[in-house]
């Protein structure tokens, strides 16, 4: 199940959402954030990611 | 690539790359791994280091320096400057590197000393056994591979997986981290001896926004907001709105981002088989959130602390305790101290930040050492900064050794 969306047209794909994500359900692999099952949208990554890409489904 | 080493380097950032050389320099045979296919980029840094500490590790070099500093200029919102710079004229104090040119010069060196290199290749897991970690699981062009390792050194950065594999909590709360975002600028009409700093809230709520200069008329125009604050608006948005006002006319000619971890140091930065280096292990300072000596500092220690453990042939916590030490006797306390000065920062208005400003006029500082800075902010305004007494308190027992 997707929980967060990942905009990679907005990506910089620097990593921060990787380190403050309190269940390591991202990685960010290549270019691109892949999201675990692990993530229960908690919406952390969203609030932080410096270019606002990340947005959390509900 | 073989598989099995004496020394795994997770990350071919500046610590990851210190550690692979020092490690490889006494004779150990050490993978060196990264997975981006080009170190060094996308950069996530401004790029700012003092030439004293940067001199400690490596013989400077013109490939990759941008630009000499003279010193900084501070300003608070309401516009007041503070100067801080080297009397003595041609004392530059600081650099502005040219990371993609650094990191792989760095890499570079540790291939000299003879690490093997590997790019494009991503730790995906620890091979643990018995409560020892005894190598990494790797992925390399879409091929999964298991290598064997006496000590892995994770060196993976901000989005640091390794210590969280080994059972280390390195994750990082919103106010843990600052979430930066960075334009390559050409036409801000700079003076280009100076690195620039504009605190505020409503510009850059408990972070602020760095102009630093990148040589030929270009600067880095940046970014960092602590990430409790971020949200409604973001990094980048704020940055817009400071270059839409002050360099309307500029030119963007690159974009950077990433988060620097700004938590202070951590409990436990070692388990059986592994140390964590640089910003892994948190090691970034809490105040300026430079990271680039100490992530090279402690690289350094970890590729020496590699040699003895594999010399005396145990690689437990016990023997590696050695590298968590000899960090903390080194920077532990820089780090701590700034960490008080930012629990103290981030809670300050505007207007006591320009209070704080305005009681500094007349100050003539005439080293860029934020030390001084801090003493004399401290002298003068006691009352709202009585939390940071013990840090000079600490000055006066371990020597002034603040210029980062
Ligand atoms: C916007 C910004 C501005 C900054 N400005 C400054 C500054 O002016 N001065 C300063 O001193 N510091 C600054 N910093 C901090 C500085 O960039 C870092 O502290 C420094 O790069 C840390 O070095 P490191 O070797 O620990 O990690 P990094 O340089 O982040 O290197 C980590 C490496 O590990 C790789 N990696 C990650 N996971 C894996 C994996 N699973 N497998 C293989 N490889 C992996 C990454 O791709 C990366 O190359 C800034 C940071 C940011 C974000």
């Amino acid at each position: 199940m997707v929980t967060i969306n990942v905009n990679r047209f907005k990506c910089g794909y620097c990593g921060a959402c990787v380190g403050v994500c309190p269940f390591a359900a991202l990685e960010l692999v290549e270019t691109w954030i892949e999201v675990s099952k692990e993530c229960t949208s908690c919406g952390i990554c969203a609030k932080i990611c410096p270019v606002r890409a990340i947005e959390v489904e509900r | 690539m073989k598989n099995e080493y004496d020394v795994v380097v997770v990350g071919a950032g500046p610590g990851g790359s210190m550690a692979a050389k020092n490690a490889a320099q006494r004779g150990l045979d050490v993978l060196l791994i990264e997975k981006r296919q080009e170190i060094g980029d996308p950069v996530r840094c401004a790029e700012g280091v003092s030439k004293v500490w940067l001199k400690k590790f490596i013989e400077p070099d013109p490939r990759w320096i941008s630009a000499e500093l003279k010193g900084s200029r501070i300003f608070s919102p309401d516009g007041t400057m503070i100067e801080m710079a080297e009397e003595i004229a041609g004392a530059e104090v600081g650099y502005v590197l040219e990371r993609k040119i650094f990191d792989r010069a760095l890499a570079y060196e540790s291939a000299k000393a003879g690490a093997e290199v590997m790019v494009k290749t991503r730790a995906t897991d620890l091979i643990i056994e018995d409560g020892f970690v005894k190598g990494v699981k790797v992925m390399h062009l879409g091929e999964t591979y298991d290598i064997r390792a006496k000590l892995v050194i994770g060196a993976d950065g901000v989005e640091s997986k390794v210590g969280r594999w080994a059972g280390i909590d390195t994750s990082l709360r919103p106010d843990d981290i600052e979430t930066c975002a960075q334009y390559l600028m050409s036409g801000t009409g700079l003076d280009q001896d100076f690195c620039h700093f504009y605190l505020g809230n409503e510009i850059a709520p408990a972070g602020y926004i760095w102009v630093f200069p990148k040589g030929q008329g270009l600067a880095n125009v940046g970014i960092g907001i602590l990430g409790s604050r971020s949200g409604k608006k973001h990094a980048i948005d704020y940055l817009d709105e400071f270059v839409k006002n002050k360099f309307p006319k500029a030119k963007i000619l690159e974009i950077d981002v990433g988060g620097v971890p700004v938590s202070g140091s951590i409990e436990r930065t070692i388990a059986n088989g592994l140390i964590l280096v640089g910003d892994a292990a948190r090691q970034s300072d809490p105040i300026t959130g430079g990271g680039i000596v100490n992530a090279m500092e402690t690289g350094r220690i970890a590729g020496e602390v590699a040699y003895n453990a594999i010399s005396r042939r145990d690689l437990s916590t016990n023997t590696l305790q050695e590298y968590e030490k000899r960090w903390r006797a080194k920077i532990g306390l820089d780090i701590d101290n700034s960490l008080i000065v930012k629990n103290t920062f981030i809670t300050f208005t505007d207007r006591e930040i320009n209070a704080l400003a305005h009681s500094l006029k007349g100050v003539n500082f005439t080293t860029m050492s934020l030390l001084d800075l801090l003493y004399a902010l401290f002298k003068a305004n006691k009352k709202i900064l009585w939390d940071l007494r013990v840090i000079f308190k600490n000055v006066i027992k371990y020597d002034m050794d603040f210029e980062r």
